[in-house]
């Protein structure tokens, strides 16, 4: 298995004829990735490299047969997109685009919800479940198929981590980077469920980060909920109060969503946290093979 | 973008809230100005994005001319430090209000819960205070209301909570409309938090929002030029201004060691690891994928036109981001910029021998490189000095 995305994956890329979108939809593809569709609207009939490009996404699914779609749309026009997505049929919609206002993602957030389309991020670098699919812009190189899921909020830490863990001989089922905005479409609750049900992951890596309470709620739920032993990483220790740290939901308010907080309310539930992702890593592959 | 009080208060009037009149000043002899325009009594109130600034000395009433040089001349340069030791804020400008008569004080926002996913309204009887001051002595003084988040706050919801606050009966009303109105502009101005404290209601039995904390979007911008165009708060920090002129995501922090790293968890993760290796990170900066010599360049200049950086990390993990490329951003800048400073460099990931042979080429002679993040940590602490 793996979760979200695998060999019956069938892609759609909004925005696959722009820039990034092309770049990176290709590299899916080359990676194995069946990518059956792109969509630009205008652009139907064309395609690119092969692809067919539609107008719409539903014309993508019903046509195509696309059941996850990636959103690599400008930011300013990217909950259009997402909402365009989750109306078309497919399961899965991905959301690359950083920089969406938060005030377009509520709306769209319960729209997901409502009607029962896992959406993923935005502001997030994908999904990769090696050997079979990869969705966004992680570079598969750094991680081998393996045992471990990994949940982010971080594209390049997750990277980091992912690398230690390949060096130590160890892989991974799937690798989820949920994105680092305020408002998320799949939070860690919602992507620890999945690894806990899926047979091909023994344990879970999570890496937070300062803002919210995600990591917060993460630790009540998987004292209450998850059976698989999780390991954590937590950044921002030395981040000051009331500053923006690159992600936008990166920030501390007030005396909440500190790093020393989402530490001990993990290490209160007996989840183990790494002092940095070297540590991390080196806990997850100890845990892994004393099971 | 955090708004000051005065440009929280212009938004509010746009949208026909209730505000004191008022003008901004920069010395003590304009808010006299103003104080005279006003008439007395005024509240000379100082701009800075803090709460906590009537307990700092931040905020004086003056009953005339006198009281207003003096306390305008007292509380400009002052240094203000917020009730979680955030700043300090140099005061560098004033709003001049005229005075209001507080019968009694309200708390009211509207903010971005991220947990719920929705917009919250807040409303306490108990004005005046910090609202986890309220939160903590009496919880249940505290009204929470969650919004729908595809519709806007209806005026009999308002008015529930305004009960359940038990707001007294001749200002619920007033106070309803405030909260319909409050949500209206986090909407339409894509405001993540909006805190009013105090609301107040005046001599005349009028509701007033007599302060304005408000942060808009920085996702947003797009859709509010006016906003963008608001003049800066001249206590930006130096660095960040700069850094902000080049498109960099850059925060100033107070120690000696400059950092760049590639993406925000990584980069929060290389502060964290040089402070447990003994070390005090000076800022953090994410390069971002595209690490081009430009960006590069631009990124050095920032970092060491901070008089406080002895020593340098970089510290980069290359997904789509080439380690070759990047190699060559820092052979450049470092020649272009003949940067001296010891630089302590790890490299890897896409393309990381071919970067780190380009580097070994080079022969930089103030450039160290380190396989590991730890390791490399351990390095710029050592060169750094206290």
């Amino acid at each position: 298995m793996s979760i979200i995305i695998d060999n019956d994956t069938k892609l759609v890329v909004s925005g696959l004829t722009g820039r990034e979108g092309s770049f990176h939809g290709l590299r899916n593809k080359a990676y194995g990735t069946r990518l059956v569709a792109g969509v630009t609207p205008g652009k139907g009939g064309q395609d690119v490299e092969g692809t067919p490009v539609f107008n719409t996404i539903e014309e993508s699914v019903s046509e195509a047969g696309a059941n996850t779609a990636m959103i690599f749309v400008p930011a300013k026009f990217a909950a259009g997109s997402i909402n365009e997505a989750i109306d078309s049929g497919v399961d899965t919609v991905i959301a690359i685009t950083e920089g969406i206002p938060v005030m377009d993602m509520l709306p769209t957030y319960w729209k997901a919800r409502e009607k029962g389309v896992r959406l993923i991020g935005p502001n997030c670098p994908g999904v990769l479940s090696p050997g079979k699919a990869n969705v966004g812009i992680i570079p598969a190189q750094f991680f081998d198929q393996g045992r471990i899921g990994v949940v982010s909020k971080s594209g390049t830490l997750t990277y980091q981590i992912g690398n230690e863990l390949k060096q130590a001989g160890e892989g991974n089922s799937t690798i989820v980077g949920i994105g680092g905005d305020p408002i998320i479409g799949s939070d860690f609750i919602d992507i620890l469920t999945l690894f806990d049900a899926d047979p091909e992951t023994d344990l879970i890596v999570m890496v937070g980060e300062i803002g919210g309470d995600a990591e917060e709620r993460a630790a009540e739920f998987i004292a209450a909920e998850i059976s698989k032993p999780v390991v954590a990483y937590i950044a921002g220790f030395t981040a000051p109060p009331g500053k923006q740290m690159g992600h936008a939901g990166a920030i501390i308010s007030g005396s909440s969503g500190t790093a020393k907080a989402k530490q001990e309310a993990l290490e209160a539930k007996g989840v183990r946290v790494g002092e940095s992702p070297t540590e991390a890593a080196r806990i997850a592959v100890e845990t892994l093979r004393s099971m | 973008m955090d708004l000051l009080e005065y440009q929280g208060k212009e938004l509010f009037a746009r949208h026909g809230l209730p505000v004191p009149k008022g003008v901004h000043a920069k010395t003590a002899d304009a808010a006299v100005d103003a104080s005279e325009a006003l008439g007395y009594p005024v509240a000379v109130k100082a701009q800075v994005l803090i709460g906590g600034r009537g307990k700092a000395g931040g905020i004086k009433i003056a009953k005339d001319g006198t009281e207003a040089h003096e306390y305008a001349g007292e509380i400009i340069g002052m240094d203000i430090v917020g009730p979680h030791g955030e700043g300090p804020f140099k005061v560098h400008e004033l709003w001049v209000e005229a005075g209001s008569e507080i019968e009694s004080e309200f708390y009211a926002s509207v903010i971005l819960d991220r947990s719920a996913k929705k917009l919250m309204v807040m409303l306490s009887r108990m004005g005046g205070m910090d609202v986890e001051a309220i939160a903590a002595s009496d919880p249940e003084a505290l009204v929470k209301h969650h919004v729908d988040p595809l519709g806007g706050l209806g005026e009999d919801e308002a008015k529930q909570i305004a009960a359940q606050a038990k707001i007294p009966a001749e200002v619920a009303d007033q106070v309803a409309a405030v909260l319909v109105q409050l949500v209206e502009v986090a909407r339409a101005e894509d405001a993540t938090l909006i805190e009013v404290n105090p609301l107040i209601v005046n001599a005349d039995g009028k509701v007033v929002l007599l302060d304005a904390k408000v942060t808009i979007d920085g996702n947003a911008m797009f859709r509010h030029p006016e906003l963008e165009e608001l003049p800066e708060s001249a206590d930006q920090d130096p660095q960040e201004k700069m850094a902000k002129e080049r498109g960099l995501t850059y925060v100033s922090l107070d120690g000696n060691i400059g950092i760049l790293g590639n993406g925000a968890g990584l980069c929060m993760s290389t502060l964290d690891v040089v402070a447990q290796a003994g070390g005090r990170p000076a800022n953090f900066l994410d390069a971002g994928g595209g690490s081009k010599a430009e960006a590069i360049i631009d990124a050095l200049e920032v970092i060491t036109s901070n008089p406080e950086v002895t020593a340098i990390l970089f510290n980069i993990f290359g997904g789509i981001t080439r380690c070759d490329e990047v190699a060559r951003g820092i052979i450049e800048a470092t020649n272009k910029i003949g940067l001296t400073l010891p630089l302590v460099v790890r490299l890897d990931g896409t393309n990381s021998e071919e970067g780190l042979a380009l580097l070994a080429e080079a022969g930089l002679p103030n450039l160290h490189h380190e396989a590991t993040m730890l390791g490399a940590a351990k390095k710029v602490v050592e060169l750094a000095g206290n």
